[in-house]
């Protein structure tokens, strides 16, 4: 089994969602974290990140204030455990998140075994 | 129908917007709405990944409190706020203890909120308006729905409102020399959100359902403070659920109606009207009669009857009479005409209708018609009723009106003369 961070983004255009469709989103999240639980594929469900935040770049440490200059924003993360690559992405596929047109981002952990 | 997260929702949100009102002052209403909108959002986006706590009302308010706190700690000196913070910050005292303080009272700070809302320059409807936007949660979208009435219309009513409202610093103090006249517009604002819900145009049960539940949970509000607490207001909380009894077998899920005589009574609220009858032995202490009095007499009577038969008619007449001398109008003298008819046959109650002083003001109304056309066919003129019918199907306010005038026309061709079925807009 391989480790993979899903990666929760929103384009920065797209308008942020009302209480009302976030309030009808937490079935949907709690039920794709029960399927992904109970078929021993969620390590973490991680949380959610605030909007703004600092950057610090480079070797002058020159510090920045958040939103980012990336087009999308790291809305949060979650930390999941499949087979492979390709299962990773079908059970990406299956987040809440996608309806409301964010994305998210499959990135393998590396994970060096003797 | 609603999801209880929902309720949590709209309540909390009034509760948090009327604590941070009265933290930033009236004139940062838009401030308390906006730091309200932000908490519910995080509070959101928190549990769609950790799952709902325990105490989701709690957890609202601590984030809301530290919001404050931020905004307060932030922009210090950027804006003014209401007196007891303002003098706190100029103090250089931490506000943490006067926010800690007004949150802990918070009940305290939706009532004068209510009061607020109830401002005397503002009309009846925008009052209305208010109270169910700030207090209760209500969206532009959804005023508009419940009150058939179109969303620009229902978001010019709230700017006009919250312009009134920001032109003070601070909620309405119970104390203040104008409490009694105001008292009594809040009495007339939940009244007329309770009606709205009970006699109103939505034609979707789980709406008028939810207006008239707001309308009781801010007149128990009222109940629990001393202040507040006195005789009309008993009768005011008395008449809600005297009539909110009726509401599951007066609006079927289908959204059609069943008029009071046709209704099955075994469908009516039982503890609602234990509750109605308490609350009336309550506020028959004073020696004022209000015509919420009256009104939840009526309905008390008809709550106590166990068919339409066995009620006390001339008992509701006299209560109607009571109500006439206390607020005259066309509707009451109908329902009053109709009440008669039951104990003194359908020519007395035509007769009665005919001496209405301002029958005209009726013109528009469909129960008016509707009410005429009952008398005529329990009078034996089944053409006389079906262009009464005809005439009040024309008039329907909404797609449930329409439907249940057009079942009564259906009726009338073939109906036995001495039909027993009426009309009571009660």
């Amino acid at each position: 089994m391989a480790q993979f961070l899903f990666v929760y983004r929103r384009s920065h255009d797209q308008p942020a969602l009302s209480p009302e469709q976030m309030q009808q989103n937490i079935p949907k999240w709690q039920a794709w974290f029960q399927e992904l639980s109970a078929k021993d594929h969620l390590i973490e469900r991680g949380n959610p990140l605030e909007h703004g935040g600092k950057l610090v770049r480079g070797s002058k440490k020159n510090v920045t204030d958040g939103p980012y200059a990336e087009k999308d924003l790291v809305m949060g993360f979650s930390l999941i455990e499949a087979r492979d690559l390709d299962q990773a992405t079908v059970l990406a596929a299956g987040c809440p998140a996608l309806a409301n047109e964010m994305s998210v981002e499959v990135r393998p952990v590396i994970q060096l075994r003797p | 129908m609603m999801q209880p997260l929902d309720h949590v929702f709209r309540h909390e949100s009034g509760r948090l917007v009327a604590a941070l009102t009265r933290i930033f002052g009236m004139h940062n209403l838009q401030l308390a709405e906006d730091v309200t909108q932000d908490a519910l959002c995080r509070a959101l986006e928190v549990w769609k990944i950790q799952g709902l706590p325990d105490n989701p009302a709690a957890w609202l308010m601590s984030t809301a409190k530290r919001r404050a706190l931020d905004v307060l700690r932030r922009e210090r000196t950027a804006r003014t706020y209401a007196p007891e913070v303002a003098r706190a910050l100029a103090e250089d005292a931490d506000p943490a203890g006067a926010v800690e303080a007004i949150f802990g009272a918070v009940q305290d700070s939706e009532l004068r909120m209510m009061f607020s809302c109830c401002h005397p320059r503002l009309a009846e409807e925008v009052r209305v308006a208010l109270v169910l936007h700030i207090l209760c949660g209500f969206s532009v979208g959804e005023i508009g729905a419940a009150f058939l009435t179109g969303e620009e219309a229902i978001k010019k009513r709230i700017a006009r409102g919250k312009a009134v409202l920001a032109g003070s610093r601070r909620l309405f103090e119970l104390t203040d020399r104008d409490f009694a006249e105001r008292l009594s517009s809040v009495h007339r604002a939940l009244y007329l959100l309770f009606n709205e819900g009970y006699h109103g145009a939505s034609s979707e049960y789980a709406v008028r359902k939810e207006l008239c539940d707001e309308a009781m949970r801010l007149g128990t509000l009222l109940c629990d403070n001393v202040l507040t607490a006195v005789p009309a207001t008993f009768a005011l909380l008395a008449l809600m659920c005297l009539h909110a009894a009726r509401l599951p077998a007066r609006v079927d899920a289908a959204g059609d109606f069943t008029m009071l005589l046709e209704q099955d009574r075994e469908r009516w609220d039982a503890d609602l009207i234990a509750d109605g009858q308490r609350l009336m032995d309550l506020s028959a202490r004073g020696n004022e009669i209000t015509a919420y009095h009256a009104e939840a007499a009526i309905a008390s009577v008809h709550a106590a009857a166990k068919s339409a038969a066995e009620t006390p008619w001339a008992t509701i007449v006299s209560f109607y009479d009571t109500l006439m001398r206390i607020r005259p109008s066309p509707v009451v003298a109908l329902n009053r005409a109709l009440a008669l008819a039951q104990c003194e046959g359908a020519r007395r109650g035509l007769d009665e209708i005919s001496r209405i002083a301002d029958r005209d003001r009726l013109a528009d109304y469909p129960f008016y018609f509707a009410a005429l056309a009952e008398l005529e066919l329990r009078a034996g003129d089944p053409h006389a009723a079906r262009e009464h019918f005809f005439k009040a199907r024309e008039l329907a306010r909404s797609p449930m009106e329409r439907r249940l005038l057009e079942r009564r026309l259906a009726d009338c061709t073939g109906i036995s003369i001495n039909g027993t079925r009426a009309i009571n807009c009660a």
